[in-house]
């Protein structure tokens, strides 16, 4: 479904992110996990089109994304929960999940996505009304990954999801991330929670410095003594 | 002792003065708080489409409905022509290139004024009567301007609400780069904004031309004022903007009355410099 052939990024002199080699097939849930400052982040803004790749190939269901701009790149399916979560504070709850459905495509579909949105995460529906800045963190986070379902998207893209919650809240959001993916969507999910996440998905890529080290199914992943060690800590 | 019915007349006058200052505050704030940049010559596009009224009323025959009409249309076309020869070079540069660009303008709009029409002051004169209630003078003309200021702030509320590209115009507002994901172009959302801000700096002339007499410096006059709102307001506040147009024009219209017009705008400006002490973030900030 998305695939990354050889991808370098940055910015200005700095290169976040060397020679990426990445697939996602459908109906997979992929991680790529690694310390802070591994380049990550970098990897999802290319992805979405924040961050314009300086050389390699982007393909997604056989279209290239090379040259795309964020706004674009909605329209071919991809909806990119930001790091942070980035929701629109002073706007309501119903209008954070209207914005997340702003493309032509995904406004004809509004009134089912928003069903769809509120049976999955009932609380955003009780909370329709306030404004999504006073919401917890977790809320937001729900609300985050109710916006972007809101596009219609094949592939969603999930940077750390886990950031910044109450670890009771961390198990429940993977819970809450688990049934979005038992609703067919495939995810590609940036994680700090190593043990966690490994759980969650089929495979896994190990991200170093902006390189690609070690990549596998979860299960033999979370094996490793390297990773084990490095990153789970156990 | 004043009479109480002279600042009744006096409050009643701020009021519709607050209108239109309303007006021309919320626009600037709309592109304010949406592109990030003041247009430090809004104002003076408020002069251009003054002209543009003057004329077409009083040298071609118009009817001033038609006139307001195509200032209208003439502000957002300017809007939008000020957002693409002059803003869009300078997005994302340092923030002095905005002052000296639009400051630059401001100059530009001024002199070309002066060389193409004089100095000379220039009104369209309504032969609307004056308004008589309860011992109060009123005028027709300015009630219809306060009139129309509001229902097109209204306008302005509805389309800010309840449409996708309103509620996109907010969102960028508060995250740029977020609404670029949801799929917003952020060029399109600023060509609307600077469009609907336009739109609102021509219909303030045409509501300020029969209040008012134009001259090329008209921004000079109305133009510190305006800034002066938006930042009392919080710039970028749209609800904080609105209150302190009112609260601004009450000042100017009573202490015009008690003592005398100047006076009337030396302690706006004073209350306006101690409340950048008292509440540097505007009056509807939120505290800590």
């Amino acid at each position: 479904m998305l695939e990354l052939r050889r991808v370098t990024a940055g910015y200005g002199h700095f290169t976040a992110l060397w020679d990426i080699t990445l697939r996602v097939e459908a109906g997979e849930a992929v991680a790529v996990v690694g310390p802070n400052g591994s380049g990550k982040t970098t990897l999802m803004r290319v992805i979405s089109g924040l961050v314009a790749a300086r050389t390699g190939e982007l393909v997604f269901e056989s279209d290239s994304l090379a040259g795309r701009r964020a706004h674009e790149i909605v329209s071919h399916g991809i909806a990119h929960v930001p790091e942070g979560r980035r929701i629109f504070p002073l706007l309501t709850v119903a209008d954070n999940l209207k914005m997340g459905a702003f493309q032509p495509s995904a406004r004809k579909g509004f009134a089912e996505s928003l069903v769809r949105v509120y049976d999955l995460f009932p609380v955003l529906r009780e909370r329709q009304k306030q404004r999504a800045g006073s919401l917890s963190g977790g809320e937001q986070q729900m609300l985050a990954i109710g916006r972007a379902l809101m596009s219609r998207p094949k592939l969603i893209l999930l940077d750390e999801p886990s950031m910044g919650l109450a670890p009771v809240m961390v198990l429940r959001l993977f819970d809450l991330i688990r049934r979005v993916r038992e609703e067919g969507y495939t995810i590609l999910v940036v994680e700090q929670n190593v043990r966690q996440v490994l759980k969650l998905v089929d495979r896994a890529y190990l991200l170093e410095v902006g390189r690609i080290r070690m990549e596998g199914r979860a299960a033999e992943l979370s094996e490793q003594d390297f990773v084990r060690k490095a990153y789970v800590g156990l | 002792m004043i009479d109480p019915i002279f600042l009744l007349e006096a409050a009643v006058n701020g009021v519709l003065l607050g209108g239109v200052l309303a007006l021309l505050a919320l626009g600037l704030n709309l592109i304010f708080g949406v592109v990030d940049i003041v247009w430090i010559a809004y104002v003076d596009l408020v002069m251009v489409c003054m002209y543009l009224v003057y004329f077409l009323v009083m040298v071609y025959g118009w009817p001033l409905w038609l006139a307001g009409a195509l200032s209208v249309a003439l502000g957002a076309l300017l809007g939008l022509g000020v957002h693409l020869l002059i803003i869009t070079p300078i997005l994302g540069k340092a923030p002095v290139n905005q002052l000296l660009a639009t400051g630059g303008l401001l100059f530009f709009l001024q002199s070309f004024a002066t060389f193409l029409w004089t100095t000379d002051h220039k009104t369209v004169r309504l032969a609307l009567p004056i308004l008589e209630v309860g011992g109060m003078f009123l005028s027709f003309t300015r009630l219809i301007a306060f009139a129309i200021s509001l229902v097109a702030m209204l306008g302005l509320w509805v389309f800010l609400r309840r449409t996708y590209i309103g509620t996109a115009i907010r969102a960028v507002s508060q995250d740029r780069e977020a609404m670029a994901l949801m799929g917003a172009d952020p060029q399109r959302v600023y060509f609307v904004t600077s469009a609907v801000g336009g739109a609102m700096a021509g219909l303030a002339g045409a509501l300020l031309i029969i209040q008012y007499s134009v001259h090329p410096f008209f921004g000079a006059a109305f133009g510190p004022l305006t800034f002066m709102i938006c930042v009392l307001g919080g710039l970028g506040n749209m609800v904080g903007a609105f209150v302190a147009s009112f609260v601004m024009s009450e000042i100017i219209s009573i202490g015009g009355v008690v003592i005398s017009t100047e006076m009337g705008y030396v302690i706006a400006f004073v209350v306006f410099i101690v409340m950048m002490f008292a509440r540097p973030g505007g009056i509807l900030a939120r505290r800590g």
